[in-house]
């Protein structure tokens, strides 16, 4: 067997005065890799070991500030870059709803941060015992001595010597402590260690499961969750049939609602039927409203074809092409009251006069991206 | 205890004087060329001082309440901040001659057409507003008065039983303040736009009201310790405590004015965002920028390492920037009720010179009159051996 390596030579003193002095002492003797346990903070003693402020203040403003700047660049990216909502009418990027949680996340980085910097660094993670440990040296002063160990790191370090000069000092149980082997076999993968963290998981999350959704569950609030209503896909009591609410009669329309002749005809309507609205600013602004609400969603807000949707649903064509700007204002009118192919009817969902000023909004477009020479105000 | 009375040197009052004679001159100016003007000028100085008044009596009490000792050597600066209480009152006085300027709610004729005024009636009315104002200081004052009474019976009687009694006292006391201070902002400030409300409001003026009350006891311990007058064991270990306290309610101010900002911007009411929106309008936007930097900004970087918490220099400017922050708060709540657009001149600096002479006279009195330490205290002695 190897020979054991001194890690320290240690001494324990009374009182908190006579670990000042020896701090104090061991100063001037010149040692400099050299450290006090103590079982309570005892006050002065940063100044009597003349140690400089902890560097590890700076690690954990750094980790707040990183913290900080990863919260506000991944919110503005998921609000402005890939998932943008209006919500409230407020501008993608509203700050101020970024503010608390840059602040939580500030927090919990910076502190959660410094302990792990301070396991990782300090410790040496995965090594987690040190020299000190389980000596007894380490026993009496995390109960009531007052303990000095000078490292064998330092570069004038004596083992003999410094026996000495603890005895000069007054310290008992003078005493040297030795390295322990580290273990060159300490495997993070190990697999007992990663069953075990498995099944904690799997237990906490059972266990969590069980508790909060079979045992306890508890409902904080019913006040919208319960209401006297009919639901879908349920059976109603209310009627006999099992519907909640009895149809309208056979014929029954909506107020303002003119059922369209030429359902089906395209060919009457296109032939039939001119815009019965005046082209004025009013009513373009009406059908620019209706048509940002209704139709832009596919066609795109510039009637380009350039749809919002993410291929979620088919691209429909430009509404700028030869075809679609020779079609009389009927026809388009047509198309929209009727469908077309993969088109919908807006029948219900727009009214006559907002589709007849949606019409006239989509020659305003068809105009603005082919516009005529005479247009130009210098032209003019 | 090894004290010596030091007495103040005389140019302290004569600097109080002539501070109190100039800002009378300007306060009667300004009051016979633009009463409204000074009125308002008037109820900025009003919670101007009842925030450094006040807010050094909570602190007395919230020493009794907590059993602090590190602050027991200095309460006696905080105490003698406190018994301008009465002056404070005197400072409303002239207000309540013209509510009818000040306040929309007093019009009868506005009240009688409109129904949200009417709902507020039975609180906004100026009977009941003046019995509120006079009660309130009165409570006040009766509480500062008990906690005095026994804090200076101690000095001679070194009775331990007065401690206990005054931390009694300060239980009901803090509940006492809390309300009366929150009733003193809304009748002041936020019924100035009756229609506006704000549930935080209360609580925004209770905490600065207590950064006001520390940040001059702060300054008047710094710099009378600094001179010798207090004792030699403060420190350090003190000015950190004042240090890390006024760094911990200016970031709590900062937290409370945030989270009133934050539920109206997103709730986006128009009733409650029109009172943002006047701070946002004419000159009004430079000055809400330039109170974030002053009232949170400047203390907060200025106090965030742990030397600065101890360096008597920095603290005393700290103070100085969170008392006029102070100042300008109060200016920033009130004046936009005025006028559309920010405006300064000669009105909005007689009053602050006429509140700091008569602080430094009431100080000066009470130093003259008793002793700067509570020479009495059973807490005394573990204050002056206080460590961190």
């Amino acid at each position: 067997m190897e020979e054991k390596k001194i890690f320290s030579v240690a001494a324990l003193f009374d009182t908190p005065d006579d670990i000042t002095r020896a701090a104090k002492e061991t100063n001037v003797a010149g040692y400099t890799k050299y450290d006090i346990n103590t079982p309570y903070p005892v006050h002065g003693m940063e100044k009597a070991m003349k140690l400089k402020p902890s560097k590890l203040g700076i690690i954990t403003f750094l980790l707040g500030v990183g913290g900080a700047t990863f919260a506000v660049l991944f919110m503005s990216w998921v609000a402005i870059v890939d998932y943008p909502l209006v919500i409230g009418g407020k501008p993608f990027f509203s700050w101020p709803a970024f503010v608390p949680i840059t602040f939580e996340v500030t927090v919990l980085s910076a502190s959660v941060g410094t302990v792990v910097a301070m396991i990782a660094l300090f410790f040496k993670f995965p090594h987690n015992s040190h020299p000190l440990h389980d000596t007894n040296y380490m026993k009496r002063v995390s109960s009531d001595k007052f303990g000095i160990n000078i490292v064998a790191i330092d570069p004038i370090f004596d083992e003999a010597k410094i026996k000495e000069f603890f005895a000069k000092l007054g310290g008992k149980e003078i005493e040297t402590i030795y390295e322990e082997p580290f273990p060159k076999d300490i495997k993070m993968f190990d697999k007992r260690f990663i069953g075990v963290l498995v099944l904690i998981a799997i237990v906490t999350a059972g266990t969590s499961y069980l508790v909060l959704n079979k045992l306890l569950y508890i409902q904080p609030f019913t006040w919208m969750a319960e209401q006297d209503k009919g639901l879908p896909q349920t059976k109603s009591e209310v009627f006999s049939d099992g519907f909640t609410m009895r149809p309208p009669v056979d014929g029954t329309v909506a107020r303002d609602y003119v059922p369209y002749e030429y359902k089906g005809l395209k060919d009457s309507a296109v032939v039939n039927l001119s815009n019965p609205l005046p082209f004025s600013k009013q009513v373009i602004e009406k059908g620019k409203t209706s048509y940002d609400t209704y139709c832009s969603p596919c066609h795109g807000n510039f009637g380009k074809g350039d749809t919002r949707l993410r291929d979620q649903f088919p691209k429909p064509p430009t509404l700028h092409s030869d075809k679609v700007r020779n079609w009389t204002d009927g026809n388009i009118y047509h198309v929209i009251t009727n469908g077309q192919n993969i088109m919908p009817s807006y029948d219900k969902q727009i009214s006559r006069d907002d589709r007849w000023a949606i019409v006239y909004y989509i020659r305003v477009l068809q105009r603005s991206q082919n516009a005529k020479d005479s247009d130009f105000e210098s032209n003019k | 205890m090894d004290y010596q009375k030091k007495e103040l040197p005389k140019k302290f009052s004569t600097i109080g004087w002539i501070l109190v004679a100039i800002g009378i001159l300007l306060v009667a100016v300004s009051y016979l060329v633009n009463p409204m003007r000074a009125s308002f000028n008037n109820v900025v100085a009003l919670m101007f001082m009842t925030g450094i008044s006040v807010g050094a009596l909570i602190l007395v009490s919230l020493e009794h309440l907590s059993g602090a000792v590190w602050s027991t050597p200095t309460r006696r600066v905080s105490e003698f901040l406190s018994s301008s209480i009465p002056f404070v009152f005197l400072l409303g006085i002239p207000l309540l001659f013209n509510l009818h300027g000040l306040f929309h709610w007093t019009h009868t004729d506005v009240v009688k057409s409109d129904a949200i005024l009417q709902g507020k009636a039975p609180y906004l009315n100026t009977g009941f507003f003046i019995i509120r104002y006079i009660g309130i200081f009165a409570v006040l004052f009766l509480f500062y008065f008990i906690f005095t009474r026994n804090s200076r019976k101690q000095d001679i009687t070194k009775d331990q039983s007065l401690t206990k009694r005054n931390v009694k006292i300060s239980a009901v006391f803090m509940p006492v303040v809390a309300i009366g201070v929150s009733f003193l902002a809304i009748d002041w400030m936020m019924s100035l736009e009756p229609h506006w409300f704000s549930t935080i409001f209360g609580i925004y003026y209770i905490t600065a009201t207590l950064l006001a009350g520390l940040a001059a006891t702060t300054y008047a311990v710094v710099s009378l310790n600094e001179k010798g007058y207090l004792h030699s064991s403060i420190g350090q270990d003190h000015y950190y405590s004042f240090g890390a306290l006024l760094f911990g309610i200016t970031n709590f101010w900062a937290y409370i004015a945030f989270s009133q900002f934050l539920l109206i911007w997103y709730a986006n009411i128009p009733e409650e965002t029109a009172w943002f929106m006047m701070r946002w309008t004419g000159g009004w936007k430079y000055v809400t920028i330039a109170m974030i930097i002053i009232r949170f900004a400047i203390p907060y970087f200025g106090l965030l390492t742990a030397p600065s918490k101890t360096d008597p220099k920095r603290l005393k400017i700290v103070s100085i920037i969170i008392l006029f922050a102070h100042l300008f708060d109060m200016y920033w709540l009130i004046m936009p009720t005025y006028s559309n657009s920010a405006v300064f001149s000669f009105y909005e600096i007689s009053f602050p010179i006429l509140i700091v002479g008569m602080l430094i006279l009431v100080f000066v009195y009470q130093a003259k009159r008793h002793n700067i330490i509570p020479i009495g205290d059973p807490k005394l002695q573990r204050g002056l051996d206080f460590h961190l």
